[in-house]
């Protein structure tokens, strides 16, 4: 890693040009100061700033538990592999549940689905928000009024109570399903922020030129629209990412959650539905607590810190 | 080449588009081959929405557009491919025309892209090698740089060079001039010259009299979305007519005259023209009654025609805004 850290930092050229670095802040990054020298200013920065680097470090540990960690785990996680209600010990790191299933078995396999979850909802709610943004704020007119209307509508929907009745309704149980669900009620907020940003850079005299080179719509969207906010639109997924984890969490507690695979909210879910709080099994319900509290605040950590990444005003030097 | 008739364009404004805004006005003018014509105006007078407007860049509410008569108001995506071979523009402010986070070579490769997706990379260069001779730049002090590394009129010549990779026959030139210091517009203006000679047609759109005057060979007033006086430029500028030119270029400062002076000549001036319109008075000298106007001045009714006062020298209404009265009095209501 540190052989791609320039030497000495371009932190003295942020400082000789904060009046171009200020006027473009509003929307991510946007003044690229010497050949080759943003990405890798970028990079430098993201290297220094602790919240990154923790947040990226929580993360990244709980992802690489998750791949890796079932390759060495004896027991399946529904196996009935030891004596019950056993406190963690050499054998079982984490304990057993009252039927004696290896809680950290169940706890490397709910990380799986709960990183999918985050991958695949905020993907949905990613690409459906961005898209809609898009072509709202370049499109503007009577398409943009109908994407706007629909994305109000969307808004205002209490999407948890939707979920609710979809998951208990359709009864689709499986993880992809449920992150599709939550991908489908999360856009809303992200369409708003990218179509405000798209409209003002479509008024920038470099879109017009691009249009005038004889370039339609998708490929100025594409090319000269969207990599002005890659920053933005990054930190917007790092959020979604959160927001989708947190969301199948809840829906998991309550009990609906996968019935053909583990998660951690069903984990707690269990706990609770076999009193493991009363019975004093405390390894049962503190890692997928802990576990999700962990992976969803670092991701807000690392959020904050990538702001400050791409926002030269933020920097705290 | 380009002619202009009767172009219109109406924004609605307040809450549910309540009230029309005429941001231009039955606009006529025309640009031939090897020509500049300067659309001169203030701030607001609709001179770049009728730059935008040619360019295709927003759509007109009424009136035509014909470029070599073919009429170009409403163009598919297709048809304005082929029309942006023909007609291209530069706009004022070169910093915001490159898009910041990329080298100035990706214009001319989104070009490349479009336009010329088989022509090989070493005759490419060849040609974008001629283009920025012909603007005076040097490939190897620009290519590879951001925009932010380059001044602006080197990002201003940058764009014309684009536009003649495309062989054009007109470039709207919106206040080209205007976002650069006085030490490189002459190098600027001089280009359009040497454009000119080359059987470019330019329509040039600016709000700096002299300027106007520098480079084109007609020029066109425009107030509040109205063309009130156009002709020769020799003509406009020696013999103004309109108050509202007249006023413009009082507003000049002269190196030879105070402000004193002026002033004294304005006031007598002002007092020689009260109550006349020498629109509506060539109007009557031609024998017609003013219900006729229409017929008199190319058919655009309500005083925002024009007369013909002199040999390619014509005049609007005296009356300022197009919702006044006329000063020679209220024979015609708009």
């Amino acid at each position: 890693m540190t052989a791609t850290q320039p030497t000495a930092g371009p932190g003295t050229e942020a400082s000789e040009q904060p009046g171009v670095a200020g006027a473009t802040s509003g929307i991510g990054m946007t003044g690229g100061r010497k050949p080759g020298g943003d990405a890798r200013e970028t990079l430098y920065f993201a290297l220094r700033n602790p919240k990154v680097i923790i947040g990226m470090v929580v993360v990244l540990g709980f992802l690489l538990l998750g791949l890796i960690g079932p390759a060495f785990l004896k027991y399946a996680p529904m196996d009935y592999a030891g004596p019950p209600m056993a406190p963690p010990s050499a054998d079982f790191p984490f304990g057993t549940t009252t039927f004696g299933q290896d809680v950290f078995a169940q706890f490397v396999a709910g990380l799986r689905s709960t990183f999918l979850v985050g991958l695949l909802g905020g993907g949905v709610a990613a690409v459906i928000g961005m898209t809609i943004g898009f072509v709202a704020g370049y499109r503007g007119g009577l398409i943009d009024e109908l994407l706007n209307m629909l994305t109000n509508v969307v808004l205002v929907i209490p999407g948890f109570v939707v979920l609710i009745i979809i998951n208990a309704y359709l009864g689709v149980r499986s993880v992809p399903m449920q992150a599709l669900y939550i991908g489908i009620f999360s856009w809303p907020w992200v369409a708003r922020a990218v179509r405000s940003q798209t409209l003002s850079l479509r008024s920038r005299d470099f879109i017009d030129l691009a249009r005038l080179s004889g370039v339609g719509v998708g490929t100025i969207l594409r090319r000269e629209v969207a990599p002005n906010m890659y920053s933005y639109l990054f930190m917007t997924f790092v959020l979604l990412f959160g927001g989708s984890i947190l969301t199948a969490a809840s829906l998991d507690f309550i009990g609906l959650g996968p019935t053909n695979a583990m998660s951690l909210g069903l984990m707690m879910n269990q706990a609770v539905q076999w009193s493991a709080l009363h019975l004093g099994l405390w390894w049962w319900f503190i890692p997928p607590g802990l576990g999700i509290t962990l992976i969803v605040g670092s991701l807000y950590i690392m959020n904050v810190g990538l702001d400050e990444v791409f926002n030269p005003k933020l920097r705290e030097m | 080449m380009l002619t202009l008739s009767g172009l219109d364009k109406v924004y609605r404004t307040g809450t549910f588009g309540t009230s029309d805004l005429h941001a231009v006005r039955q606009v006529s003018l025309d640009v031939q081959r090897g020509e500049v014509v300067s659309l001169i105006g203030e701030s607001g007078s609709g001179k770049s929405t009728i730059g935008k407007m040619v360019l295709h860049l927003l759509s007109s509410t009424g009136g035509t557009i014909t470029f070599d008569g073919r009429d170009v108001t409403k163009l598919g995506f297709r048809a304005r491919r082929d029309y942006y071979r023909k007609v291209q523009g530069v706009f004022q402010d070169p910093f915001s025309s490159f898009n910041p986070i990329y080298k100035v070579d990706r214009t001319f490769e989104t070009l490349r892209r479009s336009y010329f997706p088989r022509v090989s990379s070493a005759s490419w260069r060849e040609k974008l090698d001629d283009a920025l001779a012909a603007v005076t730049l040097e490939p190897g002090d620009i290519l590879g740089k951001y925009p932010h590394q380059l001044s602006g009129g080197q990002l201003q010549r940058l764009l014309i060079a684009r536009a003649l990779l495309l062989d054009i026959e007109l470039l709207v030139a919106d206040e080209i001039i205007s976002m650069l210091d006085a030490s490189t517009r002459i190098d600027v203006l001089n280009l359009l010259g040497e454009l000119k000679g080359r059987g470019l047609g330019i329509l040039f759109v600016t709000h700096d009299l002299s300027l106007g005057n520098y480079v084109s060979d007609r020029v066109v007033i425009l107030y509040k979305g109205r063309v009130v006086e156009r002709g020769d430029t020799s003509a406009v500028f020696d013999d103004p007519l309109h108050p509202y030119t007249r006023d413009l270029l009082a507003s000049v400062p002269h190196l030879d005259r105070t402000w004193e002076e002026v002033e004294a000549q304005e006031a007598e001036r002002t007092r020689r023209l009260a109550g006349r319109c020498l629109y509506h008075e060539d109007i009557t000298a031609q024998g017609r009654s003013l219900g006729d106007e229409a017929e008199a001045v190319g058919g655009v009714p309500n005083g925002l025609g024009l007369v013909e006062h002199a040999p390619g020298h014509f005049v609007g209404c005296f009356r300022k805004a197009a919702e006044e009265e006329c000063p020679a009095g209220p024979a015609v209501k708009p």
